[in-house]
């Protein structure tokens, strides 16, 4: 025992929270401030003061996002590095996407999407092979698919974000704006949280079945894409032309995303609970996680989609002061926003207070997602009201 | 008597306890959230006429008598409501205290035997007094996030450390925060003018098209209402005291404690016509202020004043001024008239008199592009909407454009008309003559309606032709006045019923006949008018052939006259809503108190770990334990890497 009691201090000390963070941390913060601060310095001019206010609390929760998942950073780059490339390419030309190669086949928002589509099909036969072949190995390709299809879905976000400007300044917006647009929104969503979940408690073989409500909003937004020529360009009604879209509406489809996969996880319980009792040395009972863990996991995406769609809720509560002139119209979507929110706080005073566990809860999370699926899509193909942007 | 107090205050917390419960919250949750699916599914306050068409009488009464045209400040909801109300401040009020007093808990009472038996715990022997060891452990907590209580415990220490205390904020935050919502939503909303309404202290209007003026007083209400969400279209120039609160199937009107006036409105539109922006610039005139206040506002930029709210809704018309010339179908001269929007004229029909009702003025009309013309869109310029009412009440509207439309590389004035308005117009076409106007067709019309101008026209076309030429004479002044009078249908129905007895070859052949007959007497007519001439014959003869078309439609056309719009000078009107929210502000501290409190009950889990210390012959056993109230997968994450890096710290002692 030869240390002082200072050192000894100051080695029980280390390493706190600060001094845990590598070089590369320090890098990653010091690229997300960087960015943001050129954002700035190019666009400052046109943002306002809210859309200023944005970017500077969308660049720490960027920051921070990299350092609590560092995978995210990997992603993150890659998909910037791309779309920087698509809006170089595309200079102040928006007709370059049909001559330049690189925009034709790969970066314009379209082909990007198109990218995005077949990546997500490929991935989940992945995870589907993955499961019943036992392969890990396809289990890591199928996870590298979703990586680069969620990857592909933001760069073709991102660079519609740019043809809107570039079919005319005044048409340029934010893609959140329609079906088209939300639908990638949720499935690269729904594929980052599920990713993030994925790593931390080493479920690939959940991965099936959260492909399945990508594949079938997929399947949902090629039909639009084809059949309606959803993917134009529109430009904004008046209504829209608002920074708050560019909050409500994220925030929105992290508590959709969320709480689709909540449901996805809970058909995965509900298979293994079965399973566990009529043949134990089953496919799903031996491959699925624990049913402690999946268990763990539906309660912790309901809570992140709780969260969120508080906070959208409430965001659109605000904005609708400012566009409607109100803030609660018990306008239909505002009414299912609710409807959705009651219901899962039934489910996690159920959960928490009464400390229910098992198969209810996961039949109560399925059920959920109906609830979630009415009040996105349903609402605007069925009932009609103030939200009539995203109609059919 | 003496058992008496304590019976019914264990009565009463029996229903404290009830009230409280868990259970009646998740009900009341899920009660909440099935009821407010009946106000999304039924279209509320629609019209009674409109849900009687849609339910029947009989349904109509039942949906009625629940409430269900106005769900949401229906009794039985408004009284679910209230009961979760009740029932999250009677649980805050219940756990809120226990839970502040576990905040400052640090549960000291813990030794090693207690802690052994928590499902995270791990020892360890170390050759160090566990003085010395104290200050060094105090850190490691303290790094990653705990705060920590010392206290000596028979042989050694006792370490408690806790993290995530503002869990339980969270949970008083997000609860409270449901009743301070709910309370300014209340003081929102006009459940106090529904409750007026039910005592019979004011009555809705409901007789249509009346002036504001006219509305009695039991229907106004005073400007001391404290909330209210109206609108109103105020034309540009002009200013209100009133707006007009919409229910059911009728409105009141509310008064204001001051005048806005519309300076001037602007509205600009995408290359598609679709609405870019619209703007009004407002004048708020308050006595209480000694200057009016001016702002421009527009749609998601409202004018804030005080506890109101002016938002840019839509806009209309706002009584713009037309000039119109009358043309009477068969007549050659046209009438001019001034007109307003919204204003109705009389006239003198060949069948009676007509109302003529000015409904609309759209400066523009963009429609997509004829393909090939290099746009996606074309603006056709200004059209007028109005409506024709015969003395017994029916009406047609019709939509006329000022410019002329090309089409094929000839130019028309349109005219659609229809029945209905859920209907799309049919469009009828009024070629353009030489000098681009509708004079020539006009006088065409003008000329096949005179019996003289025919009999002329006739004796030319037959006077060339063949023996018979009476026969001939007779039949095409019979069918020039059929045309005349019916048009297509007449003539054709004519014709059938001439040559019915002719078997069926040579029934065709005459028929063929007849008609170029027609067109010859038509074109004799035409060629009679010498009209300003085409730039070339091909043109001159395309023209006669479409006013022949139009002719041979214009007996379905509905309408004695052609209105054409000769000039404009357009005044909108801007659609304001209005809005009084006293309560704004408490909801908006309620929607932060949620935020905030969710995310902290979520994400910030209580963590509670503890360092035993017993100290025995200058070594100390170090007995660590952790618990958390919640995710206790990541909990235990956690603690082992809290244990693994103590574990690495010790040995190296
Ligand atoms: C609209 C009404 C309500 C909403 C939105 C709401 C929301 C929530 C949420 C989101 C949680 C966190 C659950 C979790 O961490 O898994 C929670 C916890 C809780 N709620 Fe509610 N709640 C409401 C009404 C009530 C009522 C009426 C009661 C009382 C009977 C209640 C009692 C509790 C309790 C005891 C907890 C656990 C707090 C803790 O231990 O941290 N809630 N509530």
């Amino acid at each position: 025992m030869s240390a002082s009691q200072e050192t000894l201090i100051k080695d029980f000390g280390k390493p706190s929270f600060w001094s845990a963070l590598t070089l590369f941390d320090w890098l990653w913060a010091a690229l997300v401030a960087g960015g943001a601060a050129y954002v700035l310095y190019r666009y400052g001019a046109v943002m306002d003061a809210y859309e200023t206010g944005i970017l500077m609390g969308v660049a720490p929760l960027l920051a921070g996002t990299g350092w609590w998942w560092k995978p995210f950073r990997t992603f993150a780059l890659a998909v910037a590095a791309l779309s920087l490339c698509a809006v170089w390419l595309y200079g102040t030309q928006l007709s370059n996407a049909e001559t330049n190669f690189f925009l034709q086949y790969l970066l314009a928002s379209q082909s990007a999407v198109m990218w995005m589509s077949a990546l997500f099909i490929l991935a989940t036969l992945s995870y589907f092979i993955s499961l019943f072949a036992r392969s890990d190995y396809a289990g890591q390709i199928a996870s590298a698919l979703t990586w680069s299809a969620a990857a592909s879905g933001l760069i073709g976000l991102l660079v519609r974000w740019r043809e809107s400007y570039l079919i005319h300044p005044d048409v340029g917006h934010i893609p959140v704006s329609n079906l088209y647009e939300v639908f990638i929104l949720f499935m690269l969503i729904t594929a980052l949280l599920y990713l993030y979940y994925e790593a931390r408690y080493q479920t690939r073989a959940l991965g099936a079945f959260v492909m399945l409500v990508i594949s079938a909003a997929l399947a949902f937004l090629l039909w639009f894409t084809f059949e309606r020529a959803g993917h134009e360009i529109q430009p904004l009604v008046p209504a829209l032309k608002s920074y708050w879209m560019k909050i409500h509406v994220p925030a929105n489809f992290i508590g959709y995303g969320a709480f689709s996969l909540a449901a996805m996880v809970g058909i995965a319980y509900l298979l293994r609970a079965r399973a566990e009792r009529v043949n134990p040395q089953g496919l799903f009972a031996t491959r699925l996680p624990s049913l402690e863990i999946m268990d763990n996991l539906m309660y912790k995406a309901i809570t992140l989609g709780f969260g969120f769609f508080t906070l959208a809720t409430v965001l659109g509560a605000l904005w609708a002061a400012e566009a409607w002139g109100g803030y609660w119209s018990w306008d239909p979507k505002e009414t299912w926003a609710l409807i959705v929110l009651l219901n899962n706080a039934a489910w996690l005073h159920f959960r928490f207070t009464k400390g229910w566990r098992g198969a209810p809860m996961a039949w109560w999370a399925v059920g959920g997602l109906l609830v979630t699926t009415f009040a996105f899509m349903g609402v605007n193909m069925f009932l009609s009201g103030l939200h009539s942007y995203g109609s059919l | 008597m003496s058992t008496a107090i304590p019976s019914a205050r264990r009565r009463a917390s029996i229903w404290l306890e009830f009230l409280g419960s868990m259970n009646l919250a998740i009900t009341l949750l899920a009660a909440l959230a099935v009821s407010s699916v009946v106000g999304t599914v039924l279209q509320q306050n629609k019209t009674y006429e409109s849900y009687i068409i849609k339910f029947g009488p009989f349904w109509f009464e039942v949906y009625k008598a629940l409430g269900l045209y106005d769900v949401y400040s229906a009794g039985w909801f408004v009284f679910v409501l209230g009961f979760l109300l009740v029932s999250t401040s009677l649980c805050v009020y219940r756990n809120a205290p226990g839970f502040v007093r576990e905040m400052r808990d640090f549960r000291l009472q813990h030794n090693a035997r207690s802690l052994r038996a928590f499902a995270q715990h791990a020892e360890w022997t170390v050759a160090l007094g566990a003085e010395a060891l104290s200050a060094p452990l105090e850190n490691y907590l303290a790094a990653r996030g705990f705060r920590v209580r010392v206290k000596p415990q028979g042989s050694g220490l006792l370490l408690a450390g806790m993290k995530g205390a503002t869990n339980r904020v969270g949970y008083i935050l997000a609860h409270v925060a449901v009743v301070v919502i709910c309370i300014g939503g209340l003081l929102d909303g006009n459940l106090p003018l529904k409750i007026k309404e039910w005592r019979g202290e004011v009555r809705l209007e409901t007789k249509p098209g009346i002036l504001i003026s006219e509305v009695p007083g039991e229907s106004r209400l005073p400007a001391s209402n404290p909330s209210y969400r109206g609108s109103v279209n105020i034309p540009e120039g002009a200013s209100t005291r009133d707006v007009i609160l919409r229910m059911r199937d009728g409105y009141f009107v509310q008064a204001l404690p001051f005048e806005i006036a519309v300076k001037d409105f602007r509205t600009e539109f995408y290359d598609n016509g679709q609405p870019k922006s619209f703007e009004s610039d407002l004048v708020l005139i308050d006595p209480e202020r000694a200057e009016p206040l001016e702002q421009t506002i527009s749609v998601n930029r409202p004018l804030l004043y005080k506890n109101f709210a002016i938002y840019q809704s839509s806009f209309t018309d706002g009584g713009s001024r037309l000039t119109l010339r009358v043309w009477r179908l068969g007549g050659t001269d046209a009438l001019n008239m001034e007109g307003v929007v919204g204003g109705s004229y009389k006239l003198h029909g060949p069948e009676g008199a007509l109302t003529l009702e000015l409904k609309d003025f759209r400066l523009h009309n963009v429609k997509s592009a004829p393909p090939g013309s290099g746009k996606k869109f074309v603006d056709i310029g200004p059209s007028f909407i109005f409506k024709l009412r015969n003395e017994k009440g029916e009406a047609l509207e019709f939509e006329n454009y000022m410019l002329p439309l090309n089409q094929d590389g000839r130019e028309f004035y349109i005219s659609g008309v229809r029945n209905n308005e859920n209907l799309p117009f049919s469009p009828l076409r009024f070629p353009a003559d030489a000098q681009g106007g509708v004079a020539g067709f006009m006088r065409f019309a003008g000329a096949l309606r005179d019996s003289a101008q025919r009999a002329r026209a006739v004796a030319q076309v037959t006077s060339a032709g063949p023996s018979g030429a009476r026969t001939l004479g007779e039949t095409a002044a019979a069918l020039l006045e059929r045309f005349a009078a019916g048009g297509f249908a007449a003539t054709q129905e004519y014709i059938r019923t001439r040559l019915a007895s002719l078997p069926g070859e040579q029934r065709e052949q005459v028929a063929r006949a007849y008609i170029t007959l027609l067109q010859d007497s038509l074109h004799a007519l035409y060629v009679n008018l010498d009209l300003p001439p085409m730039p070339d014959v091909a043109r001159q003869q395309q023209f006669f052939q479409d006013a022949v078309d139009t002719l041979g439609a214009l007996p379905d056309y509905g309408a004695p006259f052609y209105f054409e719009l000769a000039d404009f000078n357009q005044l909108q009107a801007s659609g304001l809503q209005i809005t009084r929210t006293p309560g704004k502000g408490i909801v908006y501290l309620g929607f932060g108190m949620i935020v905030a409190g969710v995310f902290m009950m979520f994400y910030l889990p209580q963590r509670r770990v503890w360092l035993a210390l017993s100290e025995q012959d200058g070594r100390t056993q170090v007995l660590l334990a952790g618990a958390s109230n919640r995710d206790p997968l990541g909990f235990a994450r956690e603690f082992e890497a809290l244990r693994d890096g103590l574990t690495e710290r010790l040995q190296r002692l």
